[in-house]
């Protein structure tokens, strides 16, 4: 090395020593500025969880009130009456205001009675008729059962209610707050368990609302989503990926696959209005319509998620079967499809997770509806778990608010569950070649 | 094999088409104004009657007209719910596709509230106030009378009226296509709009001008758009102590600890006043029901009955207490015995 080589390579070495400090600082940025995005996401994600559970924990207890009902045969029907129709025709509200009349025999103001009776949820008195449908030989006979109180008693017991407010403003007043007072003195008043939320379909009572029609009705439309998309999906991935010439109609049929899964979904939702009930002249609101709605939406999630498993074979696997003697048709049923199938799969539960949280195309086809019954079938009118989702957060009564959280969490841990069964399914079934 | 899928697929075609060719329970469609009403009855109907309970779909009343009034037969809607009276373009339009029978009823009131949070003064406005606030073009506030209109120039409520507080105008409130914002304009804006004697006296020239003028909300960011959810108007307005929200009673109802009615000429929107007529912004509420459907859709007649009863609609009844305001003892009879008598509409 002469002199001047010497000289450059000094130059050149101060230089990129200059410059390290900087270049180090930049590193160190660089992975600061993705581990903020993560840590930014993470903020958020927790937010909205913490949020949500901080609302809607307290939906999954409900207050109880104990209730000493004498079971009076002039008011229902006679001692030994079993006939279900005499028995459903009677005056039940009127046994659970008798009962609370006897508990606090000083009101005796109309006004006040009303009140006293608010105490106790309307569906105190259904409660009451199915016990005696099914067991008549109570009829004549005192007995303490514990039936829900009305959400605004539930509020305060939950500790929603300010009670530092001027009674005019609270939805409980005074005299409620001294009998409610007397009735937890007495240990009538009991927070537990909320089965209704699970057992029930949707009510305009807080306290009688539940979950399981929305739920029932998302299994039959996923139901539904599932058996039209999964088999047309894996077709026609098949199809376009194994068979089909390339050439620019299949490069066309691609484009227009890829397109179609970024289409905005209530668009799928009007495509659905005009075909399956203007066109076909299904109901609305039934989940057969909804499913066939959501399977088109999921169709290219699944044919694309299809066809990326199917790239993945490779093809020494085909042209070992072919070279043995398989026809293309044992190639692909025997060998390639069994090996993409769990990415297959993995792509078919991300997209019914997807469509399990849709509910914009749902609008269009009538699923926005108040349905009390649980479904029993797919043509049955049924709402699914994020339509009751937007309809609670819509409804007036405060009690609604942690039951829409609490709705909320059933979903994720739905949402939640499925992802996970695809993230399990990639572990245990993904080969790598 | 080809066969038999073939076979499969038309039964299960012909199965669908059979069950959508009966169905037992009742269609329900139309304003989400009354859908918190009806949809209470529905639920009471359902379990107090051997009958299934009723579907209802929140379309919004003319959304729900329009189902309503497609066509006879059961893919087609039995009743529509409706926070506005039917047109007579409706009417039309139903009569052309062959429904000729409807019969209306009306349910009762309600009051539209222009409120704010617990936290910040009671407002005491005129009709005329929120017609300046909110107009998007307003008479020359340097000549009124001269006929003269100008973009609305008020920021504040004390440029309105001297005695309202020194607040910039905010009002959130429901978007066009609400059946609340028709009323709105039509009961608050409008009426404020017809204090002023020069727009008055337009309406029998021009009627479409004056429309105009007096149902036309500013678009510069002072009266926002805040969805149809009434809710959410409340949580806004607990955040945010300046703003005006624009909802229906019940909501102000069921959250009085937290927002508090405006004045309105004087007069606070509660229950009481509000059914005695005095309070200016209420209107009333209908659903109308088809007649060819009565008798062919088990449970119609029974489903009115519960509606009409006076434990549902009575003043006392289980509607009052969802904050519905009942019609007056006199109005209520004369409106079951239309539909004791399946009475048809008569515009």
């Amino acid at each position: 090395m002469n002199k001047q080589q010497q000289q450059q390579h000094e130059r050149s070495m101060s230089r990129v020593e200059k410059g390290l400090a900087r270049r180090y600082r930049q590193e160190r940025n660089f992975k600061r500025l993705g581990l903020g995005a993560i840590l930014m996401g993470l903020l958020f994600v927790s937010f909205l969880f913490i949020s949500i559970f901080a609302n809607g924990y307290t939906a999954f207890q409900q207050t109880f009130v104990k209730l000493d009902v004498f079971y009076d045969p002039e008011v229902i029907a006679p001692v030994g009456e079993t006939d279900p129709d005499v028995l459903s025709a009677g005056h039940y509200g009127g046994l659970v205001k008798a009962t609370m009349r006897e508990l606090f025999p000083s009101v005796t103001n109309r006004r006040d009675k009303k009140k006293l009776y608010g105490l106790i949820s309307t569906g105190a008195a259904f409660q009451i008729r199915e016990r005696v449908m099914q067991d008549p030989s109570v009829i004549g006979q005192r007995e303490s059962i514990w039936v829900p109180a009305d959400d605004d008693v539930d509020m305060l017991i939950k500790g929603h209610i300010d009670l530092s407010l001027p009674e005019s403003d609270r939805r409980i007043k005074d005299d409620q707050l001294s009998w409610i007072q007397g009735m937890q003195e007495d240990g009538r008043v009991e927070k537990r368990f909320n089965t209704t939320f699970f057992a029930a379909g949707d009510s305009r009572e807080p306290e009688l609302s539940g979950i399981k029609g929305a739920a029932v009705g998302s299994f039959f439309t996923l139901l539904i989503c599932l058996a039209i998309s999964f088999p047309v999906g894996v077709a026609a991935a098949v199809y376009l990926e194994e068979v089909a010439p390339k050439n620019r109609w299949t490069d066309l049929i691609e484009v227009n696959i890829n397109n179609l899964a970024a289409v905005p979904s209530i668009v799928f939702g009007l495509l659905g209005l005009a075909v399956f009930i203007n066109f076909f002249g299904l109901p609305r609101s039934v989940p057969l319509v909804g499913g066939l709605v959501l399977a088109l939406m999921t169709l290219p999630t699944i044919i694309i998620a299809s066809r990326v498993a199917l790239k993945s074979v490779p093809p020494s696997i085909r042209e070992a079967a072919l070279g043995v003697g398989a026809s293309p048709m044992q190639t692909i049923t025997h060998h390639v499809l069994p090996l993409a199938l769990p990415g297959m799969l993995t792509g078919t539960i991300i997209g019914m997770a997807q469509a399990l949280g849709e509910t914009a195309p749902l609008l269009m086809i009538g699923m926005v509806a108040f349905i009390v019954d649980i479904p029993g079938g797919a043509m049955d009118p049924s709402a699914v778990l994020p339509v009751q989702i937007y309809l609670w957060a819509d409804s007036p009564e405060r009690a609604f608010v942690e039951r829409t959280s609490a709705a909320i969490m059933v979903l994720l841990v739905f949402l939640i569950s499925m992802n996970l069964l695809a993230v399990w399914l990639r572990k245990k079934f993904e080969r790598r070649w | 094999m080809k066969k038999l899928i073939s076979a499969a697929v038309a039964l299960s075609l012909t199965g669908f088409v059979g069950m959508a060719s009966a169905r037992d329970y009742i269609n329900v469609v139309g304003s989400s104004t009354v859908y918190p009403f009806a949809t209470v009855v529905a639920e009471q109907f359902g379990k107090t009657s051997k009958f299934k309970t009723p579907k209802i779909e929140s379309t919004g009343s003319g959304g729900g007209l329009k189902l309503f009034c497609a066509g006879v037969g059961v893919e087609h809607a039995d009743i529509t719910n409706a926070s506005r009276r039917i047109k007579k373009s409706e009417v039309e339009r139903c009569a052309g596709n062959g429904i000729n029978d409807i019969i209306e009823v009306k349910v009762g009131y309600d009051g539209i509230a222009l409120a704010n949070s617990k936290a910040a003064p009671q407002f005491s406005v005129t009709r005329k106030d929120i017609f300046l606030a909110l107009a998007k073009e307003v008479p020359d506030p340097k000549a009124s009378e001269s006929g003269r209109l100008v973009a609305n120039p008020y920021q504040t409520w004390k440029e309105v009226n001297a005695s309202l507080p020194d607040m910039a105008i905010e009002v959130l409130g429901p978007p066009p296509t609400s059946g609340t914002r028709d009323a709105f304009a039509e009961l608050a804006m409008e009426g404020g709009c017809k204090k002023i004697g020069w727009i008055k006296a337009m309406k029998k020239k021009d009627k479409k001008m004056y429309k105009s003028i007096c149902h036309t909300v500013r678009e510069d960011g002072k009266y926002i758009e805040a969805g149809e959810n009434d809710n959410l108007i409340v949580q806004k307005l607990e955040a945010n102590k300046g703003a005006l929200g624009v909802f229906g009673y019940s909501f102000l109802d069921q959250n009085s600890d937290k927002v508090q009615g405006s004045l309105v000429d004087g007069v606070a929107p509660t229950f009481e006043l509000i059914a005695d007529g005095s309070y200016p912004v209420s209107r009333p509420l209908y659903f109308y029901v088809k007649k060819a459907h009565v008798g062919k859709i088990p449970g119609i007649n029974e489903y009115l009955a519960e509606f009409t009863s006076d434990k549902a609609w009575g003043d006392e009844g289980y509607l009052a207490d969802k904050g519905l305001i009942p019609m007056p003892t006199e109005e209520r009879k004369a409106f079951k015995s239309d539909v004791d008598g399946l009475k048809n509409l008569n515009l």
